[in-house]
């Protein structure tokens, strides 16, 4: 049994320590926002926050996230700057399919709390690993900008 | 496996859907039965509009919009809507849309069959839709005047409210709904004036932007059934082999397998979740008879084919005399070409779940082609077609990969759910995408051109070696004619230019790597090869290449609106660029709409770099403005990752490619600003889902030729030979 906060709420798993942390957030707690997109860490679509950091939950074993706290795209809402990403991008109009968004928006999200004014630079840079299909990634950048703007913190 | 059997939101989702229209007072809606039957559906003659197949208007003043369209990010979820709602007179922040069921109603009004493709979601629709809104207003306004027992006339539906102005009496939808359902279906609603258009042509937000950003909009991959088991197959690694003979010894003994199955694809294992299921996957000791795809090899195919390419084939196009003109031409240019296969490479991986009983299976997933999976699934379960029913989710992205016109997912889930005997969920790994097949065409052309001494076209010459798309499946039949597949040659047999001697010719090549759309579909390679070699006969004549176009360009042409908005907002030959950068041009039509991109490119590092892209699009009278540029910017990301990156290749029947480092998409690093301007057009409106996409890799091979003088017939580009 492996003990995880997911969203803040204490879970207990019955999974093989090996199991990727995706895998548990999807198929046993069914919180499925979080996707799979390569199982290799090079989409960012699994992309959840283990202690605040952005991670990708595809590659990180689950016993890594015992005894911590991991949020996902449902529990983003509950900080004030999850609820102003997710706003800048509704306002933008980001998502096309919306596959990646979750990734997306959860990588963003890690970048603001990080840089809360982020440069062009500094964006490329941490949603480098972030792949989008439909190529959103000018609009996700205006989002930023916007988050940014709206005086997230 | 308690965890997986908690909680059931996809179940829970649909229960409350089909609730909500049992429950419903309202334009009702044709309630397709147990099984999937639209008994009312399947009555109704073609060419009418019942708007109860698509309107429920609930007591609440809810509208639920039944939408017959695949939703994969090219935003039929809001436009269609757009559509209804624009005739229907109706609070557009009461819309809700869900997908339809497969039934005969909502079939495409062209093609006969329930799917979503070839950018013709808007165009098929247009009339349909303000028509179904036209007549539920209509029944709603009459609903009323009947109740008030004044003349239909004077009352007037505006924002989900029916008024009558003479008495002040008004009543809101929701109230008329069900008297409104009484009525019979008006013979012929009017529809409003363009002028009068209030919705289309207003950049509206898109419907599913809330719920594809807190993670709720349902996808195949998140639908978990009570008892579910996940499935990850092992396929032949060549395309056309066979099992031989496996070993499942280790494989059995991972932690959460309950079986390994046999099937007609490969070897199947079936788990309570992903993991152990690909774990164990990956344990299999298989023995392949690999077939005779294993003697393809990609360098030895374009060989063989662009030997091909110097002998004749079969004629696709034919004016005047290219023989004679080839010999007449002042300057001639001949070039060979070579693209790829192309994966699609969608960001949600190819999935299906299936429960199938006895006599009825119940299929979820992201299709653009419900009709014929339906029926494909039915035959395979042996099962008939109103045994079958799917839900169709949002689909992660579809670029022509969700319809299979050999159903092929779809297919190979229910053969699973045959074997397992317990509810499904098939889920591919981005390996088994990458190398699942059902690939663009690789295709090699050759073309031979000239001017005359004036610097004039004179003759062109092109021949088109590769795959036919459609060759054995239900498509063939009426879509071959003369041995010509016409996706194989469009953008090819039909240019735009005035060229007084033109032949066309194809050879269909066979082999066993299944093929498919894929975004563009022909347009995706016949573009890159005809508008970089227009490039070139504007560099023989000394000409501007948007010059030269728009001189051999008919006056009437609507490529030269596109191309001269598109120049003209680019500074083209007007604006002075940053040292070591260039501009190139094209413009083609495809799916009927014409698209001019240009493209700024310089080398940096020795890679190239797409700096910005002015693209001027004219797809008719536009709908959703907004949707429009989406569109745009996505189809050019789409086309400008295969042109810089996209390469499917065999070594030994074998798919070398397997994940995104090796068939790697563009990434933020790389993307061009992106600037569309939309022609002002009266004419019917255009899908635009991918007409983007033919013109960017000509337009960034002409801009780089400009840059270094070299050109670029292959793709993707070979970077090196650049610097």
């Amino acid at each position: 049994m492996i003990t995880l906060t997911v969203n803040g709420k204490a879970t207990q798993i019955d999974a093989d320590p090996g199991t990727p942390l995706l895998w548990v957030i999807r198929d046993h707690l069914q919180l499925t926002g979080t996707k799979y997109g390569c199982g290799m860490s090079l989409c960012g679509a699994c992309t959840v926050h283990l202690d605040g950091k952005a991670i990708r939950s595809c590659v990180t074993p689950v016993s890594a996230a015992s005894g911590r706290q991991v949020t996902t795209i449902e529990g983003l809402a509950e900080s004030l700057l999850g609820k102003k990403v997710q706003a800048a991008w509704q306002d933008v109009d980001v998502p096309q399919c919306g596959y990646c968004q979750s990734g997306q928006i959860m990588a963003a999200a890690a970048l603001l709390q990080a840089h809360p004014h982020p440069s062009d630079a500094q964006i490329t840079a941490a949603m480098e690993g972030n792949l989008c299909r439909c190529g959103t990634y000018n609009r996700i950048r205006d989002a930023i900008h916007k988050a940014a703007r709206g005086g997230a913190k | 496996m308690n965890d997986m059997n908690l909680q059931d939101p996809a179940r829970r989702d649909f229960l409350k859907t089909t609730a909500a229209v049992a429950g419903g007072l309202v334009i009702g809606f044709y309630l397709p039965q147990k099984g999937g039957r639209a008994y009312a559906a399947d009555a109704a003659p073609a060419k009418v509009y019942p708007p109860n197949a698509f309107i429920h208007i609930a007591p609440d003043n809810s509208i639920n919009i039944i939408l017959n369209k695949s939703e994969m990010g090219q935003g039929v979820y809001t436009s269609l809507p757009m559509l209804i709602a624009e005739e229907l007179e109706c609070d557009w922040n009461h819309i809700k849309v869900e997908f339809a069921p497969v039934a005969p109603v909502y079939n495409h009004t062209t093609f006969g069959s329930q799917m979503t493709g070839g950018s013709s979601s808007i165009p098929s629709s247009w009339e349909q839709m303000r028509r179904i809104g036209a007549n539920a207003r209509l029944m709603l306004v009459r609903a009323a005047a009947q109740q008030w027992q004044v003349a239909e006339s004077e009352c007037r539906a505006e924002n989900s409210i029916v008024k009558h102005a003479r008495s002040g009496r008004h009543a809101t939808y929701g109230e008329l709904a069900e008297a409104a359902n009484k009525l019979p279906m008006p013979e012929h609603a009017e529809l409003k004036s363009p002028k009068n258009f209030r919705i289309i042509g207003k950049p509206l937000k898109r419907l599913d932007t809330p719920m594809k950003t807190d993670g709720s909009a349902q996808f195949g991959l998140d639908v978990y059934l009570p008892g579910m088991l996940t499935v990850v197959i092992a396929r032949c690694p060549v395309f056309g082999g066979e099992v031989k003979s496996y070993d499942a010894t280790e494989a059995l003994k991972v932690k959460g397998v309950l079986g390994v199955y046999k099937v007609p694809t490969g070897i199947a294992v079936a788990a309570d979740g992903f993991w152990p299921a690909k774990t164990a996957r990956d344990l299999l000791v298989i023995e392949w008879n690999e077939g005779n795809g294993a003697s393809l090899s990609t360098p030895d195919m374009f060989k063989a084919y662009l030997e091909q390419a110097k002998t004749p084939g079969v004629v696709a196009h034919k004016s005047g005399d290219a023989a004679q003109g080839m010999k007449a031409a002042y300057k001639t240019v001949s070039a060979e070409y070579e693209v790829p296969y192309l994966a699609h490479a969608a960001m949600e991986p190819l999935n299906v779940v299936v429960d199938l009983k006895f006599d009825h299976c119940t299929i979820w997933t992201g299709t653009q082609s419900q009709t014929m999976d339906r029926n494909m699934a039915a035959q395979t379960a042996g099962l008939t077609s109103d045994q079958v029913e799917i839900h169709t989710t949002f689909l992660g992205g579809g670029f022509g990969r969700r319809a299979n016109p050999r159903s092929d997912f779809v297919i190979e889930a229910v053969q699973v759910a045959m074997a397992v005997g317990k509810p499904v969920k098939v889920v591919w790994t981005r390996e088994d995408d990458t190398r699942g097949g059902n690939y663009r065409p690789m295709w090699a052309d050759r073309i031979e051109a000239g001017i005359d001494k004036h610097g004039k076209p004179h003759v062109w010459q092109h021949t088109i070696v590769g795959q036919s798309i459609v060759h054995n499946t239900p498509f063939e039949a009426f879509m071959v004619r003369n041995g010509i597949d016409p996706t194989s040659v469009e953008g090819a047999s039909d240019l735009p230019y005035l060229i007084p001697n033109v032949q066309v010719e194809l050879h269909t090549t066979h082999n066993e790597v299944p093929v498919q759309w894929w975004r563009s579909v022909g347009h995706s390679h016949t573009a890159f090869v005809v508008e970089t070699m227009v490039d070139e006969l504007a560099h023989l004549a000394g000409k501007d290449p948007v010059a030269y176009r728009l001189a051999f360009l008919p006056l009437k042409s609507r490529e030269r609106g596109v191309l001269q908005l598109a120049a003209q907002h680019a500074g083209w030959g007007k604006r002075k660029l940053p040292a070591g950068h260039a501009l190139g041009v094209a413009v083609h039509k495809s799916f009927n709409s014409y698209v001019a991109e240009v493209a700024e490119v310089s080398l940096v590092d020795g890679r190239v770099r797409v700096h910005k892209v002015w693209a001027a699009v004219d797809c008719g009278m536009v709908i959703n403005p907004d949707g429009v540029r989406q569109q745009l910017e996505s189809a050019i990301v789409y086309g400008l990752s295969a042109a810089l990156h996209g390469a499917i290749t065999l070594d030994k029947g074998k798919v070398v490619q397997s994940n995104f480092h090796d068939y790697p998409p563009l990434r933020y690093s790389e993307m061009p600003q992106v600037e569309v301007h939309i022609v002002q057009s009266q004419e019917a409106p255009i899908g635009i889902g991918e007409p983007g996409t033919p013109p960017i890799a000509p337009a960034v091979a002409n801009a780089l030729f400009k840059l270094t003088g070299k050109r670029l017939r292959r793709l993707p580009f070979d970077q090196a030979t650049l610097v």
